[in-house]
């Protein structure tokens, strides 16, 4: 590798090496994640708890989420000026397009013999969105999340418009001020490889917050149970049943 | 108290389990007089301790909703302590929306509920409900925590420590059936059935005094469905709570139910009795085509065949000599009961192919049918295996399968008729005396123990 043109090599003019560049789009990608979570959690129990808010919740951030990121940027920038959090902020307001459905779809999801049964237990609402709605939400809302962050991962880039704050889609607007065409090979390569390995922590992460779902294949699960604990015994009691 | 009379009377042996001829104690008003399973007695001793609390007692209660439907309509019961009483009728009889106004999960619109004497909109909604157990169809289970933490549930929430509600929890799982070796799973990787039995011991948890079920065994298959309803009669022995069973099985609720509380369409309360009393006389024709048919054979699982007259005349044992052969054998015997070395039995033999062989031949008999346990089983029963032998004479055994005896079907029809009779007699003699009191074991023959 020679004139600077290696994989690895960034401008200088972006002021990071390559692992900042990433350390800097991770940092613009997930803290609106994280935002959109914090503020889909109440907004979702409001959608379950109100049934008649959904719809026109839905309506809200979905015409939200048809703003293209250049108008927010060029509305947010009086206020927050060429900074990340004017990226992050848009970023944000996307992911509720899909955080809020995710969460709502996903307490729904919760059987109604279990919300009776937590009722008939004497769980407060609150007890029963926490201990209850929630963890078996948590499937749901995990499947929300990773469409989320993958989508903000590769949004970021468009910050770069604002000058330099898409992290590695900088890279982008680079290879075409200065005629280097892998800047964008490394820039589009780079945002494919984080987005799949941040999806795929999320799914490890999603795996150990959920033990009691089923792996694979149900039955086979089951098979293996009985196999290690015998027969339930509700297949060895009707013989003695029947056989008085 | 005119519900209580009717537990004075002969004991439902159609309940299958530990539970003795004479033992539908309720509140302890009697005591056994049966002796014979010592068990059982210490079981009612526990429940004369607990006394009559817990006794629910609904007055002339109203269920409106906002839209004008009326779903319950001015039902009163009382639910006695210490008992299973089942709410049965069609769909849309207001059974559940009753046991749900109970713990308050549905507000009543009129009338009133009295837990133990007091009024149960006095106390905080969540503190009645933790008193109160609650099971469900499919059990509800929490998915996400594991089949301790499931049970530990409500003695968590109740404040004890997590050792304490984990101790309790195991104890349970025993209680219910279920191995230890199940603890740490999770709900899905059970059967059905097992998460029912998690359901009932989850409800049992912080030992409440009352205990809501609310079609707990539909969604199962109808053998472990038979199952489950054992067991509960078995845990119900052992623990004597105060049991309101919703169901539309109106099997479920004769199996069941010390009371029956047949409702119909628009919450009223068509009859409430026990399930003898309904046998033998439905309040009217909703309730008879409810029943459905075969109410008089149906009714025969109340009787106890321990007042069967019994015959051990053509009762010989495999290893029989021609001439004790011969002399069993005689004209009133066509057939010949042979049973093992051990009293076991192994099948008929043709009393005309016996007499004058070289004894008998154990690969030769005729299958003796199932039989039933003498004194145990119900008229029912043994009118069962009197029908389905290929003799016609029925098999009586103890509780070990050996043959105490035989009756045929003449016998059985006698004591049938006889049981009747006594059952008719006494309740006219209640009427006259206006009191509590039943023919009970003691009038009972017992000749042929």
């Amino acid at each position: 590798m020679s004139g600077g043109a290696g994989f690895f090599d960034i401008p200088s003019d972006l002021q990071h090496t390559y692992l900042g560049l990433i350390g800097e789009h991770l940092k613009e990608a997930l803290i609106p994640v994280a935002g959109g979570l914090a503020l889909s959690l109440p907004i979702a129990q409001l959608c379950v708890r109100f049934r008649w808010l959904y719809p026109p919740v839905l309506w809200v951030t979905t015409v939200l989420y048809a703003i293209p990121s250049i108008a927010f940027f060029v509305f947010l920038i009086d206020y927050t000026g060429a900074t990340e959090t004017t990226v992050m902020i848009p970023l944000t307001v996307y992911s509720l397009v899909v955080l809020v459905p995710a969460i709502v779809d996903g307490v729904r999801s919760v059987p109604q013999e279990t919300l009776a049964a937590a009722e008939a237990m004497g769980f407060t609402s609150m007890q029963r969105y926490l201990r209850v709605e929630l963890p078996i939400a948590v499937p749901a809302i995990f499947a929300g999340l990773r469409v989320a962050t993958v989508s903000s991962i590769s949004l970021v880039s468009v910050g770069s418009l604002i000058g330099n704050e898409g992290a590695l889609g900088n890279l982008l607007s680079d290879a075409h001020v200065f005629h280097r065409s892998n800047l964008a090979v490394t820039s589009v390569v780079t945002t494919a490889v984080l987005a799949i390995v941040i999806d795929a922590l999320l799914i490890g992460i999603r795996m150990l917050l959920t033990p009691w779902l089923p792996r694979g294949s149900r039955s086979a699960r089951r098979a293996s149970v009985d196999a290690v604990t015998g027969p339930a015994p509700e297949e060895a009691r009707p013989l003695e049943e029947a056989a008085r | 108290m005119r519900e209580r009379s009717h537990r004075t009377g002969p004991g439902n042996p159609a309940r299958r389990g530990p539970r003795p001829v004479t033992g539908r104690n309720i509140g302890g008003l009697n005591s056994p007089r049966n002796g014979l399973r010592a068990r059982a007695a210490q079981a009612d001793s526990r429940h004369v301790r607990k006394g009559i609390r817990a006794l629910i007692r609904i007055e002339s209660v109203t269920k409106r909703y906002p839209d004008g439907t009326v779903a319950v309509d001015r039902l009163s019961l009382e639910i006695p302590d210490g008992s299973v009483t089942v709410l049965v009728g069609p769909s849309g009889c207001g059974k559940t929306t009753t046991l749900r106004m109970i713990n308050r999960m549905v507000e009543l619109s009129e009338g009133r509920i009295l837990l133990d004497g007091a009024d149960i909109t006095r106390q905080p909604v969540n503190t009645l409900r933790r008193s109160m157990g609650y099971v469900i169809q499919n059990a509800g289970l929490f998915q996400h925590r594991t089949i301790v933490d499931n049970i530990a549930t409500v003695p968590r929430m109740l404040g004890w420590d997590r050792g304490r509600a984990r101790t309790r929890a195991m104890d349970l799982m025993e209680r219910v059936g279920l191995d230890a070796g199940l603890a740490k799973r999770y709900p899905y990787q059970l059967s059905g059935g097992q998460q029912q039995r998690v359901g009932v011991a989850r409800a049992l948890a912080a030992d409440p005094p009352v205990l809501l079920m609310d079609e707990p065994f539909s969604a199962v298959d109808p053998i472990v469905r038979k199952t489950l309803q054992a067991e509960l009669l078995r845990i119900q022995e052992e623990l004597g709570k105060t049991i309101v069973f919703v169901t539309h099985d109106i099997d479920e609720a004769i199996r069941l139910g010390d009371m029956v509380a047949v409702m119909r369409t628009g919450g009223k309360l068509a009859q409430f009795a026990p399930p003898d009393e309904l046998l033998s006389a439905p309040a009217d024709e909703f309730v008879e085509d409810f029943l459905g048919a075969g109410r008089g054979v149906r009714r025969l699982s109340f009787f106890t065949s321990a007042g069967l007259e019994l015959t051990t005349d053509p009762v010989v044992a495999v290893d029989a000599s021609a001439a004790q052969i011969a002399e069993r054998a005689t004209d009133d015997v066509p057939y010949l009961l042979v049973t093992d070395a051990d009293g076991r039995p192994l099948g008929w033999a043709r009393a005309k192919d016996a007499v004058g062989g070289e004894g008998l031949d154990a690969a030769q008999l005729l299958s003796h049918g199932r039989p039933f346990e003498f004194g145990r089983d119900s008229l029912r029963d043994a009118l069962d295996c009197a029908v389905l032998s290929p003799t016609g004479w029925a098999v009586a055994v103890d509780g070990d399968g050996r043959v105490v005896g035989v009756a045929s079907q003449e016998t059985i029809a006698g004591a049938i008729r006889d049981a009747h009779a006594e059952r008719k007699g006494s309740a006219d003699r209640k009427a006259a005396a206006g009191a509590p009191g039943g023919p009970g074991a003691t009038g009972a023959r017992r000749t042929a123990r």
